[in-house]
């Protein structure tokens, strides 16, 4: 570290790798998404459990998918006898996001000597709670540690999705019926919430909207593949809104 | 039971989970730079994504899993309606809307299923 780098922040110690891992871990643990995190996980795994995957399956697909909405249409999917293929393109459609996150994050983790495969690690922990926390946190982490210290976030937030994982499971197997019932009701009522606070722009809100009509209909008239249909048509037709308004301006 | 025991299911989930996920932002480190995040593309890209996810919420709700499908599909209808309209009321508070929602499953599901 440079004499310069040490005089602006004059209470900031050189961080070790590991130091920096471990301050990136206590951050996540003071943020607000553990909460978030274990909730999401709790249903998610209520889930899974009820539609008889195992809780080695369910902590897998947390530690390897890292994305609670693309985990509840996995298992859903998967769990519904949907084709192997259908979930995979409903799966990877709702994993787009993920390209712009980041890229957008990458240059803030970008250090001087920070080489490409360094990079691959925290760009698997991206995801919300990541995305948010590390734009809070990273100005005030020297440059050559933000790799170090994200990898320290993600580990930190996946640690409370697993604790999530193994709460939801063996509560869903141990409860009564009814509350079962509304282990398994948290997915469906955290997700619309949360969809639609992320849903900003009109054509986001159309196809929230749109998806909830359009799917009930395709199942209805028996279409197979209907996610995928779901998500073709709402969102196309969501988009269209899209365009519509801006040929107004 | 759900013919993803073992070997397989871990297969499965690599093949149409990791895979489909990680794509992205294996992609998000190549490219690097340079994305236009108000590409046409990327708008509809969120909007199916959007709808994707909205179509799962339906799923659960009009063709649930087992111990919630005990539960009578006006109680869940009532119930979601419930918290996503207390979700509005409270300045958008997700825990008053989740909290509220969870509070008219459980009580009117409790009346109902008995």
């Amino acid at each position: 570290m440079s004499s310069s780098d040490a005089e602006r922040e004059p209470k900031q110690e050189p961080l070790s790798a590991w130091s920096a891992f471990f301050a990136g871990l206590r951050a996540s643990y003071l943020s607000v998404f553990v909460f978030v995190l274990v909730g999401t996980y709790v249903g998610i795994a209520a889930l899974a459990q009820d539609y008889g995957f195992s809780l080695g399956w369910v902590m897998a697909s947390t530690v390897l998918v890292w994305a609670g909405p693309s985990q509840v249409i996995l298992i859903s999917a998967l769990g519904a006898g949907a084709s192997l293929l259908e979930t995979a393109i409903a799966v990877g459609l709702s994993c787009v996001r993920f390209l712009p996150m980041v890229v957008a994050l990458l240059p803030m983790m970008r250090g001087p000597k920070t080489r490409t495969h360094d990079l691959l690690l925290p760009a698997h922990f991206t995801a919300a709670s990541m995305w948010v926390e590390s734009f809070r946190l990273l100005p005030g982490v020297p440059p050559e540690r933000r790799v170090m210290y994200c990898n320290g976030l993600g580990v930190g937030f996946m640690s409370c999705g697993l604790i999530g994982c193994v709460i939801g499971y063996f509560l869903t197997a141990s409860l009564p019926p009814l509350l079962t019932a509304a282990m398994l009701f948290l997915t469906p009522m955290s997700f619309l919430i949360s969809t639609a606070r992320n849903a900003r722009t009109l054509a986001d809100r159309c196809a929230l909207v749109l998806g909830l009509i359009v799917l009930p209909l395709l199942v209805y008239w028996d279409v197979g593949l209907d996610l995928m249909w779901t998500g073709i048509i709402a969102g196309t037709a969501a988009y269209g809104v899209h365009r519509w308004q801006r040929a107004r301006r | 039971m759900n013919g993803f025991e073992g070997l397989w299911g871990y297969l499965v989930l690599v093949l149409v989970g990791f895979l489909p996920a990680d794509i992205w932002r294996l992609l998000g480190v190549i490219i690097g730079g340079g994305l236009d995040e108000e590409s046409e593309l990327l708008v509809w890209v969120r909007t199916v994504a959007t709808a994707i996810l909205a179509g799962v919420i339906a799923k659960i709700l009009f063709f649930p899993p087992g111990s919630l499908a005990a539960v009578p599909l006006s109680v869940r209808l009532a119930a979601i309606t419930c918290g996503f309209a207390a979700f509005l009321l409270a300045r958008r508070s997700a825990f008053i809307g989740l909290a509220v929602g969870e509070g008219v499953l459980i009580a009117v599901g409790y009346l109902v299923v008995r």
